[in-house]
């Protein structure tokens, strides 16, 4: 019996019957969802972070490529970053060949990951509708909805009737922004981001993979070309091969191995208001300024918008930014006005030079880099740890992460959704 | 967080517009030559490739809503607070990078 196998005995699998007999014996007898490990001094692969990214990856390497000696090490507590500061939305509404199929993938991969995790990530695909203010949004969104379905996306242009039946709330008459239709993506929606990071851990850890908490790394071993090691708050840990999913940190983690990335850290804030009655179905985003909300299960309107446009680890943001949140939110729905915003927070942001993301190898033999999430990173979780798994186990990327190369903005294949060019704060 | 402009006093940093690392230098070009691998290179790390430190960080931001003077700002990321700001002319004129 090899260890997964003996783990996943030690688990409990959750069905109806589970929560039935564990209500009858009050609820006393569930265990941890997962390992809580010791560092071992040597793995086959270390996964540097435990996020999203990083758990899935640790996931997948164990459940796709057979690779079970496994480490995830994360500085603080498990899904302490920014898998649990997004606004959870899930969509694969993008425009350029290189991103529709690999968000596609993750999209996939939502629909099927509670059965396949055996774990309620609340998966709710509730639709997520872009609206446009203007002829030449409208036809952007035209473009951007046929290329999706090119690919096999389904995407659907409503116009500004068909919007005011399923929203009437909005704002359709504002002066300077009137409401003239969306694009609308019934397959997007919304994923408790907490129950993603606890879902793969208990997956990964099930499988024997040890998730090591409080363990930073501090130094990266490098011997001829090669990475043999990691330094820790926990001591020495050999590895076979290492893979960065640190985004938020990559460049600091980067400059370890002597790396420099195409990328700034910045922050992005998140909000939520007192929680209501049932009011927003679906996950709605303005077309004019940058805002996008959505309503939790228990109550809360979640809303965010711009980064705050400068560099930062500050893990806070400044009031500017919260501002013009709030200013483009008014401006879709005077409603919000009449609410009161519970709490804000700030998550730190791997921006690339070309806002697309990096899965790659690098020039160092057995270091894998996973990074520049800009602030699309949870949407990717499931497709990236997928990818990032198969890149670490093969050696060599996936066509699906093909494109999401490192050496790409020295070879000028870049990937730029917004056409912003080398300005990470403008992405 | 407020930028003490070294023309128009502590102002909010929702006056000021921001371009980004102020240490990264503009390769020289020499436009009656081809691009070879080195030049390539310096391209490449100018345009791209960023230290973006947690700590003391120069860059460059613009007082638009103001004097519209270009500033080199020390930053630290990890706090937000503002060490030191100088015109970006003076530090060009130094010699010290200041990319526009």
């Amino acid at each position: 019996m090899d260890p997964g196998d003996k783990h996943r005995d030690d688990n409990m699998r959750y069905s109806i019957f589970s929560v039935i007999g564990q209500a009858l014996r009050g609820n006393t007898e569930w265990t941890p969802v997962w390992r809580d490990a010791e560092l071992k001094p040597a793995y086959d692969v270390v996964i540097v972070g435990g996020g999203g990214h990083g758990l899935a990856t640790a996931y997948y390497l164990a459940k796709e490529h057979g690779l079970r000696n496994v480490a995830v090490l994360e500085k603080g507590w498990l899904g302490g970053g920014n898998v649990g500061r997004n606004t959870t939305i899930v969509r694969s509404n993008y425009l350029l060949p290189g991103n529709v199929p690999f968000y596609e993938w993750s999209m996939k991969l939502w629909e099927g990951l509670e059965q396949d995790l055996n774990y309620n990530a609340m998966v709710s695909q509730r639709g997520v509708l872009n609206l446009y203010h203007s002829d030449a949004q409208r036809d952007a969104y035209a473009r951007r909805g046929n290329a999706m379905r090119l690919h096999g996306v389904d995407a659907e242009l409503l116009d500004r009737d068909e919007v005011r039946r399923l929203v009437p709330y909005l704002d359709f008459d504002n002066a300077r922004f009137p409401v003239q239709g969306g694009l609308m993506q019934w397959r997007g929606g919304t994923v408790r981001h907490d129950a993603v990071a606890w879902g793969y851990a208990r997956g990964a850890s099930e499988r024997g993979v040890d998730i090591v908490q409080n363990c930073e790394v501090t130094g990266m071993r490098i011997e001829g070309g090669r990475v043999v090691g990691l330094d820790t708050a926990k001591g020495f840990v050999r590895a076979g091969k290492v893979g960065l999913a640190c985004a938020g940190n990559s460049s600091r983690v980067a400059a370890l191995a002597g790396l420099r990335l195409p990328i700034e850290s910045h922050v992005l804030q998140a909000f939520v208001s007192e929680s209501v009655k049932p009011l927003i179905d679906n996950v709605i985003t303005f077309g004019a300024g940058h805002f996008y909300i959505s309503q939790s299960d228990k109550g809360g309107l979640v809303f965010g918008g711009d980064i705050d446009g400068y560099n930062s680890y500050a893990w806070r943001g400044n009031l500017p930014a919260i501002e013009d949140v709030c200013e483009s939110g008014m401006a879709l729905m005077p409603m919000l006005g009449r609410l009161r915003v519970l709490r804000s927070w700030g998550g730190l942001m791997d921006m690339s030079m070309d806002g697309s993301p990096i899965i790659d190898k690098t020039p160092i033999d057995g270091l894998y880099l996973n990074a520049g999430w800009c602030y699309g990173g949870f949407k990717a979780t499931p497709a990236s740890g997928w990818c990032f798994a198969h890149t670490i186990a093969r050696d060599r990327p996936h066509a699906l992460n093909a494109a999401y190369r490192l050496d790409r903005f020295a070879t000028g294949r870049l990937i730029d959704e917004k056409g912003a060019g080398a300005q990470p704060n403008l992405h | 967080m407020r930028i003490e402009c070294c023309y128009c006093g502590a102002r909010g940093n929702e006056e000021f517009a921001y371009l980004g690392d102020a240490t990264v230098l503009r390769p020289d070009a020499d436009p009656s030559r081809a691009l070879d691998e080195a030049a390539r290179q310096r391209w490449h790390e100018y345009v791209y490739l960023r230290d973006n430190p947690a700590g003391p960080h120069r860059e460059l931001w613009q007082h638009v809503s103001g004097c519209r003077a270009w500033l080199v700002v020390t930053r630290d990321t990890r706090t937000h607070e503002v060490l030191k700001v100088e015109p970006a002319r003076d530090v060009a004129l130094a010699g010290g990078g200041a990319k526009t």
